[in-house]
């Protein structure tokens, strides 16, 4: 008797849950609210289920719980039953699938007129890739990346020359114009996902995968990652603006080409640098290698130690000893990483071949980032 | 026979199938012991930031996958396989022992081997893999997820081992059901426990190899850099000598094990809570035969759905459309099964026993798990649900608490033939109240965190904008209610101990029931089961209530009487 009632109650609670939850889907910002209608369909037809099945199993508790003399009724089967329960079944289940598999065929059915843009996925940082003047993204392909070539484009494909790149975690998108999403990993499995935009998809080494939408409402929406990409996952963030075509295309001439970032970046010495054109080398390098993956700009915690003031600290070691954060500690830091480990941080950056410009730029930029660095100037070497 | 001559040979050494089932049975609850504690440390993470102290993010997703690993494969796979499966199916098809009994015995000890080589995985260096219950690669051997040395090694050649043993275990298990029946039990008087565990044996037998194959190729692109599974990569900035394999290819292997493995578990289910309600409700399982060819179906069918795990893997998008149709049709004879259970119980004569309060509460969360498994599997739902808290919520619901539920209630209804005692009811009914509401407050309310958009395997939650305050208070109360659910599990331990030495004495057969392992000459039964004669089956196992007789139950075991003709189920 109190199962009858406690499953009752659980009927009635989860309909009020439904009812009055404030959890639920981010308002929309994409053409795919037909997903959000096709949710719907298959609540409504599961949630009648859920409460039929759980009163009936409560009816029939209450009606035929023993009692002293009540016996059982013997009764092996009933086909007609069977049968209109399997064909009620069968209208249910094409009631769900016949909308799905509409909505779906759209999903997978990229309009032709849609743009095109690349997002790439690493450990643990996004960055983007737009075709530029020609519409054709250059090929790119793992075998090709190298410090100089942080997305792997082929260097002697003409349509790579005019290919805009976004080296960093924040993407605009204009209003109103449906878009493929194209996606490339350089190491692991990650996933695009903006819960606003509702669609989602893996990025995979080694192949190419796609998604398309239209975004129909401007704002910045989080993108995050939705496939476990080892122990950064839930701090792979991103940003995506969407706005108005003129914005966007103002944004859009301020990214580098490809072209323009192959001249910028084959540095071969840096005494000739001034401290500040130091700091913006290292900046582009360390969102090109992946280190702010790993260590904050602003002192939120993340898998290796912030950068924030981090020149001039004294850092305690796992070891139990202590060692003062100076230029030598972060060059031996970035080429050996595992010989001093910082207590409370894993064990798990792999060393960094860094030519002795790139390490110059890298700590110098690590230097702009504290206010306990000593006077900036000259003191670089 | 060979009796046993001593303590070692009796219940060590043992090849007894009734000691086996308890070696396995008690093995993968200490295993499950393990993971419930790691997913109490998971909770306390997500519930209460930073509340544990060595639980940093490297921890957190090695809990995190071990704690998926042991409950789907060395709980729940070996508690129903290893434990239930050679318990009971030599005694109820009236066989005196597995077929082949040391193979049987040696089935257990690779298990246990592959148990201790898991737990290894703690203490070697770097410690046990992160890489999530999937093992998906590249991730699982690269730098940036825990344990790509040691730990991924150990995992992989643990379940290489396992599956040996289950192997050695299933083929025993299917040739029992087939070759070693006593007379008159035809397969359609087998009970559905049987039924369900014949079938999964079978299953497993055709699915393990397809995750035994990708453990040794992922095995091989580790230690000897082949390329299976390993497209040209450049991880943390450093490019590798891999080239042109395919992280996808994996996916579909593991699948075609991983959809399987979930009926695997779930057939077997199926078949003992079918058997429960049976002989609870003193009434016969409503529609046997199309239970069976329920079972039957389902097991066919969960071979070709495999890719639904897939949807936003990168896989050719128009697979979708075949996937979201067999998983869907996979539902219709899921639905006939909950049909068939509830009209079970319609007109029946209910005993709300502890075993019963189990079996109808593993009804109301199976069909929960069931239902929320349609948004799944119709690919455009699952497009903005997949990788989010709603598919923990669906399958801790279908294939966690719903198969635990009738573990519970199938302990508490074989427990006194087992020991010859019965289980306390006082404690019994605590823990399952505590259980059965427990495990409501933590899934219920954890499936509307997934539509809010939040990701799974997430190690914090900090400063995304989408995700309000009341998200994270939400969790906190999950968390809260699933650390009040673990706790309440020692009840239930607690119970088989206490009842083992102080329990009420049971008799051969205190539910009344028909099958033949209530049937035995002794209680526990002995050695080979049967004593001098075998017995002998003259009916279906569901003779509940019928018309004519005094008792409300007709044991398989008694013949029809001369002037009544053979009925139609008989």
């Amino acid at each position: 008797m109190p199962l009858a009632i406690a499953l009752i109650l659980i009927v009635v609670l989860s309909v009020l849950f439904q009812v009055f939850t404030p959890w639920w889907s981010t308002p929309v910002a994409s053409n795919w609210g037909h997903i959000d209608d096709t949710l719907v369909i298959t609540g409504l037809i599961t949630g009648v289920v859920f409460i039929a099945v759980n009163i009936f199993i409560a009816v029939a508790i209450i009606r035929y719980r023993h009692r002293e003399g009540h016996k059982a009724d013997y009764q092996p089967e009933n086909k007609k039953l069977e049968w209109t329960l399997i064909g009620l079944t069968t209208l249910g289940i094409v009631g769900m699938l016949a909308p799905g598999l509409f909505v779906y065929s759209e999903f997978v059915d990229v309009p032709e007129e849609a743009d095109h843009f690349e997002v790439v996925g690493q450990q643990w940082q996004w960055s983007f890739r737009f075709p530029g003047e020609d519409g054709v993204l250059g090929h790119a392909d793992n075998r090709f990346i190298t410090p100089d070539n942080p997305f792997g484009l082929k260097p002697d494909d003409p349509n790579g020359a005019d290919d805009r790149l976004v080296l960093s975690n924040e993407v605009h998108l204009p209003l109103n114009r449906p878009v493929k999403v194209l996606m490339r990993s350089k190491d692991v499995l990650h996933d695009f996902y903006v819960p606003q935009f509702r669609a989602k998809m893996d990025l995979v080494p080694g192949t190419v995968s796609y998604f398309w939408f239209t975004p129909t409402r401007p704002g910045q929406f989080e993108i995050l990652c939705a496939e476990l990409c080892g122990v950064g996952h839930y701090n792979m963030r991103g940003k995506v603006v969407v706005e108005t075509e003129r914005a966007y295309r103002e944004w859009m001439a301020g990214l580098p080409t490809f072209a323009k970032l192959q001249e910028g970046t084959t540095l071969t010495d840096s005494s000739d640098l001034s401290f500040e054109e130091l700091v913006e080398q290292g900046r582009q390098l360390s969102q090109a290698q992946g280190c702010i993956g790993c260590h904050s700009l602003d002192g939120s915690p993340t898998p290796g130690p912030t950068w924030l003031n981090l020149y001039g600290k004294q850092e305690e070691l796992a070891d139990g000893s202590s060692v003062l954060v100076d230029d030598g500690y972060l060059r031996e830091a970035i080429v050996n990483p595992n010989s001093q480990i910082v207590k409370g941080f894993a064990p798990m950056m792999p060393p960094y071949p860094f030519t002795d410009v790139q390490l110059d730029a890298t700590v110098a930029f690590i230097k702009s980032l504290s206010d306990k660095a000593p006077n900036q100037e000259g003191d670089t070497q | 026979m060979n009796e046993p001559q001593s303590f070692w040979t009796k219940y060590v050494w043992s090849q007894d199938h009734k000691v086996i089932a308890v070696q396995y049975s008690i093995t993968a609850i200490v295993a499950g012991i393990v993971a419930l504690v790691l997913s109490v440390l998971m909770r306390m993470q997500l519930g209460f930031p930073d509340s544990v102290p060595f639980m940093d993010s490297e921890a957190y997703y090695q809990a995190m996958t071990l704690h998926g690993m042991i409950m789907v494969i060395y709980l729940l796979t070996a508690l129903f396989l290893g434990g239930f499966g050679n318990y009971m199916i030599p005694l109820m098809v009236g066989a005196r022992d597995m077929v082949f009994p040391y193979l049987n015995m040696l089935s257990y000890w690779f298990y246990l081997l592959s148990v201790i080589v898991l737990m290894a995985s703690f203490f070697v260096p770097g410690g046990p893999t992160g890489a999530g219950w999937t093992l998906y690669p590249p991730q699982a051997i690269l730098t940036g997820t825990p344990g790509t040395d040691w730990g991924i090694i150990t995992m992989l050649i643990s379940l290489a081992i396992f599956i040996v043993a289950a192997t050695m275990g299933g083929l025993n298990y299917v040739t029992t059901v087939l070759q070693a029946r006593c007379r008159g039990m035809t397969l359609m008087r087998m009970p559905l426990t049987v039924w369900g565990i014949f079938v999964a044996t079978i299953m497993a037998l055709l699915a393990f190899p397809a995750l035994f194959v990708s453990a040794v190729m992922m095995l091989f692109d580790k230690l000897l850099g082949t390329s299976f599974f390993m497209p040209a990569v450049v991880s943390m900035g450093q490019a590798l000598d891999y080239d042109g394999g395919s992280p996808v290819l994996f996916q579909h292997l593991f699948w075609f094990f991983g959809h399987p493995e979930v009926y695997i578990v779930a057939l077997p289910a199926f078949g003992i809570v079918s058997d429960l309600i049976s002989v609870h409700a003193r009434k016969n399982i409503f529609g046997f035969r199309m239970m069976v060819w329920a079972i039957v179906f389902i097991g066919v069918l969960s071979f070709v759905v495999w890719a639904h795990h897939m949807y936003v893997s990168g896989m050719n998008p128009y697979f979708g459309f075949f996937f979201a149709i067999t998983t869907l049709v996979i539902a219709v004879p899921t639905a006939i099964k909950v049909y068939n259970w509830v009209l079970t119980l319609w007109r029946g004569d209910i005993h709300l026993t502890v075993p019963m309060l189990y079996a109808i509460a593993f009804i109301s969360t199976f069909v929960i798990g069931g239902l929320t498994g349609l948004f799944l599997g119709n690919v455009i739902v699952d497009i903005p649900l997949s990788d989010t808290y709603f598919v923990v919520a669906h399958f801790h619901m279908v294939m966690g608490v719903s198969p635990i539920l009738v573990i519970f209630g199938a302990i508490y209804h074989w427990y006194p033939k087992i020991t010859g005692r019965m289980l306390n009811d006082t404690i019994g009914k605590t823990h399952f109240w505590i259980t059965f509401i427990g495990t409501y407050a933590i899934y219920f309310p954890m499936h509307y965190l997934g539509i809010l958009g939040m990701p799974r395997r997430y190690y914090a939650y900090e400063n995304y904008e989408f995700i309000p305050q009341s998200a994270h208070d939400l969790n906190s109360f999950i968390s809260a209610m699933a650390i009040v659910v673990a706790v309440a599990q020692v009840l239930y331990i607690y119970n088989l101990f206490w009842s083992y030495w102080k329990g009420k004495e049971a008799g051969p057969n205190p539910w009344g029931a028909t099958s033949l392992e209530w049937q035995t000459p002794q209680t526990p039964p002995v050695h080979g089961n049967w004593g001098e004669k075998l017995p002998e089956v003259h009916r279906w196992a569901y003779d509940y209530s019928v018309p004519g007789y005094d008792e409300d139950f007709v044991p398989q075991t008694q013949p029809q009487p001369e002037d009544r003709p053979a009925g139609e189920m008989a």
